[in-house]
């Protein structure tokens, strides 16, 4: 049972991206991007399509490594070079796909690749047993865990999904557009699960086009824009007009909102280092780097 | 911690969760119910197979009452063993979603190279069974090879397997083309004479129950004492006094003629142990999941490579099993062999038998359930009189309709949401 964690102004950086840089080609994807997650912190990565959100979650989830910048997991430099290194870290992505097995059930699902054994065979009670608590730590609505995955709707699919992410009890979730094939109530359904995540004092990375979600459950926006970053906003002083506004390219990084204080350590200033305005700002026409 | 698991599963929304544990006379029927309601959601199980199964030895019998004389059924439980252990191979690769055409070939390959060694070169018989089932084995690694080094799909690999062992079959057996083996060796009593005394075969009747019904009572208790919807005691005596009754009048009425074969008893006896393993292992956990997403399981770490090429490997090590076992009944390998329709019929018998071509869904039983479809429409048209014109026609036909109900069902589950 996790000790939910009542949220405190102090968290306690988890993750830290500073300078990262990608290109593909002669294309770059990101350029000089500061990211960083604290426990217990929903943090949502906004952008346009091909503002370099998913490269940046790929950097993450170590799908790609990045060419530039350097990333720090609780304090310490890290090299994610593939898959199996980002989820030994306890960085655990859910992909829109989701990736579950149809014909298998809830339990046999969340426990794929990982499942318990005892005497030789697999120790379906056990499974079982913690699937409900899990379950129920997340208030999560599933019919029965013994039904095929196939049989759930899309919110409860997106629930075994996000369920099936905590069996290694990571420190930092993704969750890729999370929302976005789901109707109302189902949409409702998961950004509850979110809030269970922060509660249970989990870092989430939200990457979503959905503004009304964003503004419901994050803590902090990081809007990227053409591969840099746009902005850092705090969640509740900031408007769905500004947010569009930075990612369309209509403000450039305004420091609004956000002082670089937030985040604990004592390198703050350093982080943060957000494009000065001058640089940036095209101005309300012009909103574009190219 | 009990506290909290209390009132786990209504809170969780699993209707008569608490009901189901309780003995009553209710729960037998509510059984019955979910088991209705799971079939009209086109979740049908083994259901078809069986219906379709009471359908032929019915009209048979009408046709001809031999048919389901003990002694003809004894012949078809013996008829079942080579091709069944072959068709289990099948459903091996249907479950993760591939093909092997192959296993004739295999099978036949497998049969020429246990006469050659065990007559021609007078190897110990058990030395030459098992250079038989290596060739199996490295034929299905080599399929696993192809298949994942170079991404070739399983048709074609085991297409070509197909002409390639045939003639490596032929090779093997050289200019004689026919290698009788010994009457008087083991391997053929075995296949041909060998049969369970009756009171043994009552014995094991009733062991089998024993083991089937300990393991259904001692999941019960673990998970009534996790606290874990449970399946009711009277349940499980329905379930265990059901299959007694039944293995029972099965093997006394076998017995009223020669009984159970050995080599039945063998073919039935893999099929259990496979069963276990798919179900009970993380080996089968993985396959199944292949089957139903190889990218998924690619994700939750499973080794998907692995996966395949153990069950390329163990599909022909199984055809290989059946090579042997066909040349044993025989009596003889020679260039037909594991040709003709031996191939088709195990592929057909994993299908009829409910193991979906569509990947990840079928269990061992579908090979025992096929098999016994399709040698009761082949002695059944025997009997008759009718040439294997008409026999190869009527299992094209009985193919085509499991293909449908396969179909249709799976149309249904996604309509009712059981996809």
């Amino acid at each position: 049972m996790s000790t939910p964690l009542t949220p405190s102004p102090r968290r306690s950086r988890v993750l830290t991206m500073r300078g990262i840089g990608k290109h593909f080609g002669a294309v770059k994807a990101l350029t000089d991007v500061d990211f960083w997650v604290n426990e217990g912190e929903v943090v949502a990565l906004i952008g346009d399509n091909g503002a370099g959100k998913s490269t940046l979650v790929k950097i993450l989830a170590g799908v790609h490594p990045p060419d530039a910048g350097t990333i720090e997991f609780d304090g310490d430099e890290v090299e994610i070079e593939s898959p199996a290194d980002s989820q030994a870290l306890g960085i655990e992505t859910i992909f829109q796909d989701l990736a579950l097995c149809d014909n298998l059930d809830v339990v046999a699902n969340l426990w794929l690749g990982r499942e318990l054994t005892a005497g030789g065979g697999l120790d379906e009670v056990e499974m079982e047993q913690r699937t409900w608590t899990l379950l129920r730590e997340l208030s999560a609505k599933v019919p029965s865990v013994r039904i095929p995955v196939a049989s759930l709707s899309g919110g409860q699919r997106q629930t075994v999904a996000i369920a099936r992410s905590l069996i290694g009890d990571p420190r930092v979730v993704i969750l890729d557009e999370p929302t976005a094939a789901l109707g109302v109530a189902q949409t409702a359904e998961v950004l509850n699960l979110i809030e269970r995540l922060r509660e249970r004092g989990h870092g989430v990375i939200l990457i979503s086009h959905n503004m009304a979600d964003v503004l419901a459950v994050a803590d902090r926006v990081v809007v990227l824009r053409l591969g840099r970053n746009n902005g850092v906003f705090n969640a509740v002083d900031v408007t769905s007009e500004t947010l569009v506004a930075a990612i369309t390219g209509a403000t450039g990084a305004p420091r609004q909102g956000l002082d670089p204080q937030p985040p604990p350590p004592a390198d703050d200033g350093k982080i943060i280092r957000l494009p000065s305005n001058a640089k940036r700002r095209r101005g309300p026409t012009g909103g574009s780097d190219r | 911690m009990s506290g909290i698991r209390d009132d786990r599963a209504p809170a969780l929304g699993d209707p008569g969760a608490e009901d189901e544990r309780m003995l009553s006379p209710g729960a037998v029927r509510r059984a019955g119910l979910a088991v209705v309601e799971r079939i009209r959601g086109g979740d049908l199980g083994s259901l078809p197979v069986i219906v379709g199964l009471v359908v032929i030895w019915t009209a048979f019998q009408l046709l001809n009452p031999v048919f389901l004389s003990s002694r003809n059924l004894v012949n078809l439980t013996m008829q079942c063993a080579a091709t069944g252990t072959i068709a289990l191979g099948i459903v091996l690769v249907l479950l993760v979603g591939e093909i092997d055409l192959s296993v004739g070939s295999v099978s036949g390959l497998a049969a020429a190279i246990l006469a050659v060694t065990f007559v021609e070169l007078q190897w110990n018989p058990i030395l030459a069974v098992c250079a038989a089932i290596l060739a199996g084995v490295l034929a299905g690694l080599l399929y696993g090879y192809l298949f994942t080094k170079f991404g070739l799909p399983s048709f074609v690999i085991t297409l070509a397997g197909l002409l390639g062992f045939l003639g490596l079959q032929l090779w093997v057996l050289g200019s004689a083309g026919s290698i009788n083996l010994p009457t008087d060796s083991w391997l053929v009593e075995f296949a041909q004479q060998m049969f369970l005394p009756a009171w043994a075969s009552y014995v094991v009747a009733v062991l089998a129950v024993a083991a089937y019904a300990w393991s259904l009572v001692s999941r019960a208790r673990r998970r009534a004492a996790a606290n874990l919807v449970s399946q009711s005691y009277a349940g499980i005596a329905v379930r265990a006094v059901g299959l007694l009754v039944f293995l029972l009048v099965a093997a006394w009425y076998l017995n009223l003629w020669r009984g159970v074969g050995l080599m039945f008893l063998l073919f039935v006896g893999l099929v259990v142990v496979l069963n276990l393993v798919l179900t009970r292992t993380r080996w089968g956990r993985s396959v199944y999941a292949v089957g139903g997403s190889v990218e998924a399981a690619r994700r939750a770490g499973i080794r998907v490579d692995r996966i395949y090429f153990t069950v390329f490997a163990l599909c022909s090590a199984l055809a290989a099993v059946g090579g042997i076992l066909a040349a044993a009944r025989l009596g003889a390998a020679n260039q037909s062999t594991g040709g003709g329709d031996v191939n088709l019929n195990a592929i057909a018998a994993a299908v009829i038998g409910g193991a979906s071509l569509f990947g990840g869904r079928g269990t061992a039983f579908s090979a025992l359930l096929g098999i016994v479809v399709i040698q009761s429409i082949s002695s059944g048209l025997t009997l008759l009189n009718l040439d294997s014109s008409v026999r190869f026609m009527v299992t094209g036909v009985v193919l085509v309709l499991a293909v449908i109900v396969d179909s249709i069902s799976r149309r249904t589950r996604a309509a009712t949401g059981r996809a």
